[in-house]
């Protein structure tokens, strides 16, 4: 919660925190559905379910607009901040056809055309050159690439970021950093940062934890100087795949931020009012979607 | 009581780890059930980076000083990725160079349950296509022995084709072989399961089927063992979990044919990409596309 205190200067928008806290519950609860879809055995495709990183997406959104989204796996979180159509995400998961890639994409493989973003296929970090491509074959176009700190790893990462700091392409790069790879740690991986290495090729980063108010005004600051590297270290709580859970998680942003909002004067009832709002939206989505069957 | 396949290569492992000056390269080795088993906590274990490309590299660098590592990929659709330096390095630099590079390429596949486009592949057939590998694809606990022991005595870099539904195995897999068979049915890696219970369904109708199992595919064995029972059965088809077209079962098919003149069809995964949900999966042939097959060809002789 300190980083509240690095904010300082900056004026609390409390409308843009309440349209964030409002994202960040309903990822959460969408994801609680999912959970529940999954283990009743409604869902039979393998889940990678954004709780607990829902920050970062609620917090980007709110600040930047891009024409074309490259996500990994683990995407939810984007597809839902970004205005993804939530009805073809939750077909998607059933595996009907009326899923945003029609069943064939599954959980990890979710799309929407509407906002500009593309499937991706299963190989992590496999989005970056493709974002890249896409920035270098469109012209103009603002894209948003979101990636795990496994996938920063991959050979082709790196270098196709350094391409584009090299060409100058419009592209924010987001690292959703939970500091794991399925259940292997950063430091029993690597000894660098990402940021680090690019630095060295001129393109502006930050390193910072999913602080709302801290993503935004990071993102404000570099988005007028594409491309720029966002490192956001985050907390995954639930397994990488599935639904299950090892032990509570150190950290839960989503309870921090309601903390802070209290602080900052908003209250009690107004955030319970969103909570109950954004879980009613879903169980009903998930009803409807269930019954149809 | 009897080893698993999976508790057999962990213990092959194991012994490599520990006594062999050996070394074992991959991704989350020790993380999520260890490799399903398969890697044993002991020491010369090196956690890789999740980097898909120089991974091959790092490994055919270990082979070429002689420390024989088992490079482990996860799924075999990561081939695409990590064999680049697998293919133009490790398989050539013997030729090339004089220097041996012997990879122990331990590419695990699974398929079904939503695994979807990258999960459930199988790509052995590329490295039967590129010279400078042996191919394999062991599914007992006996074979992966006899898979090893090879390895250990020869020179080459091995691509070994394994299948996660096959790590609980115990039993060997034998031959079955009837004098008077109509059709002499092969089966290539994990898809000889489904073409076992596929030949003895058709066997208890009264179509008498032969069933053999090739576990080698590269050199590919044409020993007596393998070409007698079609030279009696005057047809066969060959089956294999991978892709169809171009892959090991019309290949393997190919040298058969080439080598009895007698008919071999083959079967294997469709030509299309495999979706998520399971109406779009596309592996292993199922028992009954087998049976379909098998019907249709001894109608087609007839
Ligand atoms: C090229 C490639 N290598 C390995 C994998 C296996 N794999 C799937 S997800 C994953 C972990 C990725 O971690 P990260 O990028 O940090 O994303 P997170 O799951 O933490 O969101 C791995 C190694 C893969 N899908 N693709
Ligand atoms: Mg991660």
């Amino acid at each position: 919660m300190e980083y509240y205190n690095l904010l300082k200067g900056e004026s609390f928008n409390q409308k843009v925190m309440l349209d964030i806290f409002e994202k960040m519950c309903s990822i959460r609860n969408f994801e609680k559905q999912v959970k529940k879809a999954y283990d009743e055995q409604d869902i039979l495709c393998p889940v990678y379910l954004s709780i607990g990183q829902e920050a970062i997406s609620a917090s980007v959104s709110s600040s930047f607009n891009p024409n074309l989204i490259f996500t990994q796996h683990r995407a939810h979180s984007t597809y839902i901040a970004f205005g993804g159509n939530k009805d073809k995400l939750v077909e998607e998961l059933l595996g009907r056809d009326g899923g945003c890639t029609k069943g064939k994409g599954g959980s990890p493989g979710v799309q929407d055309f509407e906002i500009g973003m593309f499937g991706h296929h299963g190989l992590i970090g496999e989005n970056v050159p493709l974002a890249v491509g896409a920035a270098l074959g469109a012209k103009n176009k603002s894209v948003l690439c979101v990636f795990g700190d496994g996938a920063a790893e991959e050979d082709y990462v790196f270098t196709a970021m350094a391409f584009a700091a090299t060409n100058k392409l419009p592209i924010l790069f987001i690292c959703e950093d939970n500091d794991l790879s399925i259940l292997t740690k950063k430091s029993e991986r690597r000894n660098w940062e990402l940021t680090d290495a690019l630095r060295a090729v001129g393109m502006p980063c930050e390193d910072i934890c999913d602080d709302p108010e801290l993503i935004i005004s990071t993102v404000n600051n570099l988005k007028t100087n594409l491309p720029a590297f966002i490192n956001c270290r985050t907390c995954r709580h639930r397994w990488h795949v599935g639904t299950g859970q090892d032990g509570s998680p150190h950290e839960d942003r989503l309870e921090i931020f309601e903390e802070g909002l209290l602080k900052r004067g908003i209250s009690q009832s107004e955030i319970f009012k969103i909570q109950e709002k954004t879980k009613i939206e879903m169980e009903e989505l998930w009803k409807k979607h269930l019954q149809k069957q | 009581m009897e080893k698993t396949l999976a508790e057999t290569i962990r213990e092959l492992t194991r012994k490599h780890l520990e006594n062999n000056n050996g070394i074992i390269l991959g991704q989350c080795l020790s993380a999520v059930g260890w490799v399903n088993n398969t890697v044993p906590d002991t020491k010369n274990i090196v956690e890789l980076p999740m980097t898909d490309v120089a991974g091959g590299g790092i490994a055919t660098g270990c082979a070429i000083v002689g420390r024989r590592p088992i490079f482990v990929v996860r799924f075999q659709d990561f081939m695409f990725l990590n064999s680049s330096m697998l293919i133009n390095y490790s398989a050539k630099s013997k030729d090339i160079f004089g220097v041996s590079s012997p990879v122990f390429i331990r590419a695990l596949a699974t398929e079904k349950k939503g695994t979807g486009p990258v999960h459930s592949g199988i790509t052995h057939s590329i490295f039967m296509h590129v010279p400078g590998f042996k191919v394999c694809s062991p599914m007992t606990p006996g074979e992966y022995e006899e898979v090893w022991k090879n390895y250990l005595a020869g020179e080459d870099p091995m691509f070994v084709s394994e299948h996660r539904h096959s790590f609980n195995q115990v039993e060997e897999m034998p031959n079955v072989i009837h004098q008077d068979a109509q059709i002499t049915v092969y089966g290539i890696g994990y898809s000889r399961f489904k073409v076992k219970e596929a030949t003895d369904v058709l066997t208890r109708e009264g179509i008498k089927c032969n069933f053999i199992n090739i576990l080698w595919l590269k050199p590919l064995d044409l020993s007596e063992r393998i070409l007698n029972p079609l030279k009696q059965s005057k047809l066969g088809l060959v089956v294999d979990s991978g892709f169809e077209i171009s892959g090991a079962s019309q290949s393997v098919a190919y040298e058969l044919m080439k080598q009895t003149k007698i008919y071999v069809e083959a079967l294997g995964a469709g030509d299309r990409s495999v979706g998520t949900a399971e109406r779009y999966e596309n592996g292993t042939p199922t028992t009954k596309k087998i049976v379909e097959k098998v019907r249709e060809l001894i109608l087609l002789r007839s």
